[in-house]
């Protein structure tokens, strides 16, 4: 037995375990991440999945700076009660423009992964301000400053170019229009720039910025974010069985 | 290492040490116990038996799919399927049956309500309330006055194309913005004397108020501010409001407008959940 009592070198010599930790680590990561890269059934095959709009990008990072993600997930498990409750599971594909992707299991709110349209902007503002105000037993803190908050967009098309850079297909033209997407779509009113923005970005909805202002707030490019989420992907268009491993 | 030709042996125990001292106390070297380390070997060998039936190993054209074929999308697909056809006879009674042979027989009856109590939860509690009690802004459903009309084909609509939500065939018309639209301050405050009026006792002249409601506010709400269901205007003689019924909260709906919104369900549920919702909400206690 005198090979079982070879450990006793890693328990004995920091460096050593050090060592066989690393080769250890990197072997499982290896074996483990390395095909994700380039196997194609990581990333389904699906149609409607297009980048975060302009606004829908700047709400997206205000949804990461007041740490939302620590509540809620993005993420359907594929799990009955949780496809019962949610909608249809998530897919990988869905959050391949996400860096970094908001998945998770630990909800202290419910998932998010398909709120999109299934309350009003109203509610949406409401459930900010004061989240009791509809949800009697919510314990969600008030994010009712953002409605205060105008939205400081100076850096969107820096944050879009580095996304490029990450594999987000944004082109030239839409970098070069991020401002004018912005004001776009906090103005639905303006049905030609909805429209050249609905011609970038299919399914881009606008919503009208808090009383009409110029400037869209915080809490304004926040609900163009959940009002977007989980509707981009038409299932009865998705082949369950070929995209299954 | 262990220098097996001269450990140090624990002379109260027998047991070897591990060979250092630290004034004085050594520490033992206790092999583990035969009973755990057996334990230990026959989880190793248990889940060879996992590689093998389930998918496990990575290789570079993909993971090894075991031979049971196992995957959690086509399991849950399954799990659905079985669930679905646990429901298929009540569903497939409820996809049959008008609303209204639904609420007259006890037994379709008793299981839509059910069936809708539980979407209720998921998709219409968030506004409505868990009990459909409503709040500000959000119609209180077990009340007996309806913006749209309470009987099961007005609620059934009113679920499918929702209210001004983007669906044609939804509930349309804004109360408009009058501070905007043509009311002076002082009229407004009239017509909002006017209408507390008429749901609570006050020894106020409210002639001139009335007079701003006959001049601006009867195409909708009717000469007697009953209000008209087709429209969605409500009722101003109850003391049900939607958005506050003390003179500030009247006068603020006055001056900017009311419009709330309601999601079109026809996109998002199926046939059968919005029958069970229609007759849920019917049964709250206001259908009528």
């Amino acid at each position: 037995m005198s090979l079982w009592n070879k450990h006793a070198i890693f328990e004995k010599n920091s460096i050593i375990l050090s060592v066989g930790i690393l080769i250890v680590v990197a072997i499982g990561g290896l074996v483990e991440i390395g095909p994700l890269f380039y196997l194609k059934n990581t990333i389904e095959t699906v149609g409607g999945v297009r980048p975060y709009t302009p606004l829908e990008l700047e709400g997206r990072d205000i949804y990461v700076r007041e740490g939302c993600y620590l509540c809620h997930s993005q993420m359907i498990r594929a799990l009955r009660d949780e496809v019962e409750r949610y909608g249809h599971y998530s897919l990988a594909a869905e959050s391949k423009y996400d860096h970094p992707f908001q998945w998770g299991s630990k909800r202290t709110g419910p998932d998010i992964a398909r709120i999109g349209g299934k309350y009003s902007d109203d509610w949406h503002r409401a459930h900010l301000n004061n989240p009791r105000a509809v949800v009697p037993d919510s314990v969600m803190p008030r994010y009712g400053f953002l409605a205060d908050s105008p939205l400081d967009y100076r850096h969107v098309r820096e944050k879009m170019k580095v996304l490029r850079v990450e594999g987000v297909p944004y082109t030239d033209e839409d970098i070069a229009q991020a401002d004018a997407d912005i004001k776009a779509q906090s103005s639905p009113d303006d049905t030609a720039a909805v429209d050249a923005l609905d011609k970038r970005y299919p399914k881009a909805v606008a919503h009208a910025a808090l009383g009409g202002a110029a400037t869209p707030t915080e809490q304004d490019a926040l609900v163009a974010y959940l009002q977007m989420l989980g509707t981009t992907v038409d299932f009865k268009l998705y082949d369950e069985k070929a995209n299954w491993r | 290492m262990i220098d097996h030709k001269h450990q140090d042996i624990d002379a109260a125990t027998g047991t070897a040490t591990t060979g250092h001292e630290w004034d004085g106390i050594k520490e033992l070297n206790t092999p583990l116990p035969k009973w755990w380390l057996y334990v230990l070997y026959a989880t190793m060998i248990w889940s060879v038996g996992y590689w093998i039936l389930y998918p496990a190993i990575p290789l570079p054209s993909g993971a090894t799919r075991g031979i049971l074929g196992w995957s959690m999308r086509s399991a849950v697909t399954q799990d659905l399927a079985e669930l679905r056809a646990d429901r298929a006879p009540m569903v497939n009674e409820l996809n049959k049956s008008t609303l209204q042979q639904i609420a007259s027989d006890p037994k379709l009856a008793e299981f839509a309500r059910a069936y809708g109590h539980s979407a209720f939860g998921v998709n219409c509690a968030p506004c409505h309330g868990a009990n459909g009690q409503g709040s500000k802004g959000y119609p209180n459903l077990t009340a007996d006055r309806w913006l749209w009309g309470g009987t099961l084909d007005q609620i059934s609509a009113t679920i499918t194309h929702g209210a001004r939500y983007g669906d044609p065939d939804g509930h349309q018309g804004d109360m408009p913005a009058w501070g905007s639209q043509g009311l002076s301050k002082q009229q407004i405050d009239d017509v909002a004397n006017y209408v507390y009026s008429l749901s609570n006792k006050t020894t106020d002249d409210v002639s001139a108020g009335k007079k701003v409601f006959a001049d601006n506010c009867t195409p909708c709400h009717g000469a007697d501010a009953k209000g008209n269901p087709d429209m969605g205007a409500p009722n101003l003689t109850t003391k049900i409001w939607l958005y506050g019924g003390d003179k500030d909260d009247l006068i603020q709906t006055i001056t900017y407008g009311r419009g709330g919104h309601m999601p079109a369900w026809g996109a998002k549920l199926d046939p059968a959940t919005i029958k069970a919702l229609t007759v849920y909400v019917h049964s709250l206690g206001g259908g009528q």
